[in-house]
C-alpha cells in the first residue's frame, strides 16, 4: 500500500453510468456547490454508520473509505454501487427523489460475517 | 423474461406430486425429446440420477445449527442408504465455512474431503463457493479439490461447471466468460445442458446480493440453446425461477436455512428449531430423463 491516499470521484459518465440511474438518484460530483458531506468508513464486516439518514431532493456527498481490505457499498434501491479499496476515497453523490428505507451491503467479500456487513439509508420528506 | 415458480405451479404444468418438481419439459423438441441434429447427443442418452449436495459450511459453529459437526454427516449417510446409488454426487460450493486462517481453511477442506471419503459413489463434481475461494481467489480449493470451473459430459448430457466465487466481487469474468463462449460453441443447440454454479446467475434478491455480477453475460449466451437448466446452492433453500426458458433450481443447505429472498431486511439464518431439528436442511436427488429432455427433482430432508 501506498502511503498517500488517492481520491476516485464519480464523475457524469463512465464509473457513474455503472452505478445506474434508474432511480435517478446520482449525479456526476462537482466541485464547486458546498454539499453536505457525510462518511461513510467500511472494514469487517461493518459499515459506520449503519444508517444514514438522508431528505429527499436534498443532495448529499457519501465519502466512502475502507480502513482494512476492499470492500462494496451496493444500494440497489437507489442504483448505487461501488467498490471501496483501502487507501482510495469513492465520492457518490447522490439526490434522493423518492423516501423509504434502502438497504445497502458489501457485495465483496471479506470474510466471516461478510454477510452482516449492511446499513440502510432512510429518506424522509 | 424473467419469473419466479414455485413447486406447484410446475407440478400442476406437468401433472406431478407434490415432492417430484420437474424442469425441462418446456423445452423437448415437438421432432423428439433432442430434435433433430443431435444425433451424437440421442446415441449417448439414457436415464440416470445425480444427487446434489450443497452448502454444509463444514467448520461454522453457532446457534442456527447445534448439529453443524454432524448435519453433512447425516446427508453422506442418507446418499448411502439410496436403494440405488446416483451416477455422480454434485457439491455447489460452501464445502467449508470461511476463515481468514488459511492453516484452519485447509484444515477444513481435509475434514471435508475425509467425510465425503464415506460416500458410496465416488464420482463426485466439487465446485467452489464464496466461503472456500473468495479470500485466497481459489487457491486452497484448487489443492484440495481441482479446478473451479470445467466441463463434462455424461450419459448424452453436458454438464458446465462455473465459478462465480472466486473473484471476491461474485463475477465470473472475462476470461471464463470467454471459456464459457468456447465450449457453447461445440454445443448444438439442441443440446442437453446443464449449468452448475453456486451463487444464482441472475438478480434473485440484490439488497442480499444474490446475483453475479455479469450473471447476464453467461445467461445470455445460454439463451440461444434450447435445453438448458442451471442448479445452483448459496441462498440455503430450494427456490425456481425461470429466465426465459432455463430453469434456474437453487437448493436447500446442510446447515441453515435463510429467509425467502427480500422477505425481510437483514438475510439472518433462520433459528434452529429444537422440536424439529435440521428442519429446512436437505439435498436433492435429480432424474435425467433422455426421453423427455426433463429433470425431476426430489427433495430429501436430513433427518436424525
Amino acid at each position: 500500500m501506498t502511503a498517500s491516499r488517492q481520491t476516485q470521484v464519480f464523475w457524469g459518465g463512465g464509473l457513474l453510468l455503472a452505478a445506474g440511474l434508474a432511480a435517478g438518484a446520482v449525479a456526476a460530483f462537482a466541485a464547486a456547490p458546498a454539499e453536505k458531506v457525510i462518511s461513510v468508513q467500511a472494514m469487517k464486516f461493518e459499515f459506520s454508520p449503519e444508517t444514514i439518514n438522508l431528505k429527499k431532493g436534498e443532495p448529499v456527498i457519501l465519502e466512502l473509505t475502507s480502513i482494512d481490505r476492499a470492500h462494496g457499498f451496493k444500494v440497489p434501491g437507489l442504483g448505487l454501487h461501488a467498490d471501496i479499496l483501502p487507501d482510495t476515497t469513492v465520492r457518490v453523490r447522490v439526490v434522493p427523489d423518492k423516501v423509504g428505507r434502502f438497504t445497502f451491503a458489501c457485495d465483496n467479500f471479506c470474510g466471516d460475517g461478510h454477510e452482516d456487513m449492511e446499513g440502510v439509508i432512510v429518506v424522509s420528506e | 423474461m424473467s419469473s419466479s415458480i414455485d413447486r406447484r405451479q410446475f407440478a400442476r404444468l406437468v401433472g406431478l406430486g407434490a415432492v417430484v418438481f420437474a424442469s425441462g419439459l418446456a423445452n423437448s423438441s415437438a421432432s423428439g425429446p433432442f430434435g433433430v441434429g443431435s444425433a451424437r447427443a440421442a446415441a449417448a442418452a439414457e436415464d440416470f440420477f445425480f444427487v446434489q449436495l450443497s452448502d454444509s459450511h463444514w467448520g461454522f459453529k453457532g446457534p442456527p445449527n447445534p448439529e453443524a459437526a454432524n448435519t453433512l454427516k447425516l446427508a453422506v449417510e442418507a446418499v448411502n442408504s439410496l436403494p440405488k446409488q446416483p451416477d455422480f454426487i454434485v457439491f455447489t460450493g460452501d464445502l467449508t465455512h470461511t476463515t481468514d486462517d488459511v492453516a484452519e481453511r485447509k484444515k477444513r477442506m481435509g475434514e471435508f474431503r475425509d467425510i465425503v471419503k464415506g460416500l458410496k459413489t465416488q464420482n463426485i463434481r466439487f465446485m467452489p463457493g464464496e466461503h472456500d475461494a473468495s479470500l485466497d481467489k481459489g487457491a486452497a480449493f484448487q489443492e484440495f479439490f481441482g479446478p473451479t470451473h470445467y466441463t463434462f459430459d455424461h450419459k448424452g448430457v453436458h454438464f458446465i461447471v462455473v465459478d462465480n466465487v472466486s473473484d471476491p466481487t461474485a463475477s465470473i469474468g472475462e476470461e471464463q466468460l470467454k471459456w464459457l463462449a468456447d465450449d457453447l460453441k461445440k454445443q448444438d443447440k439442441d443440446a442437453r445442458i446443464v449449468v452448475f454454479t453456486h451463487r444464482p446467475l441472475f438478480d434473485l434478491a440484490l439488497e442480499w446480493d444474490w446475483a453475479t455480477r455479469d450473471g447476464k453475460a453467461a445467461i445470455d449466451m445460454l439463451i440461444p440453446y434450447k435445453n438448458v437448466t442451471v442448479f445452483y446452492g448459496h441462498i440455503h433453500q430450494e427456490n425456481h425461477f425461470m429466465t426465459d426458458h432455463i430453469a434456474h433450481h437453487a437448493a436447500t443447505s446442510l446447515i441453515f436455512p435463510l429467509p425467502k429472498p427480500g422477505s425481510q431486511e437483514k438475510r439472518t439464518p433462520l433459528p434452529w428449531n429444537a422440536e424439529k431439528p435440521f428442519s429446512g436442511l436437505g439435498w436433492r436427488e435429480v432424474t435425467a430423463e433422455a426421453k423427455t429432455a426433463s429433470y425431476q427433482l426430489t427433495e430429501m430432508p436430513v433427518k436424525a
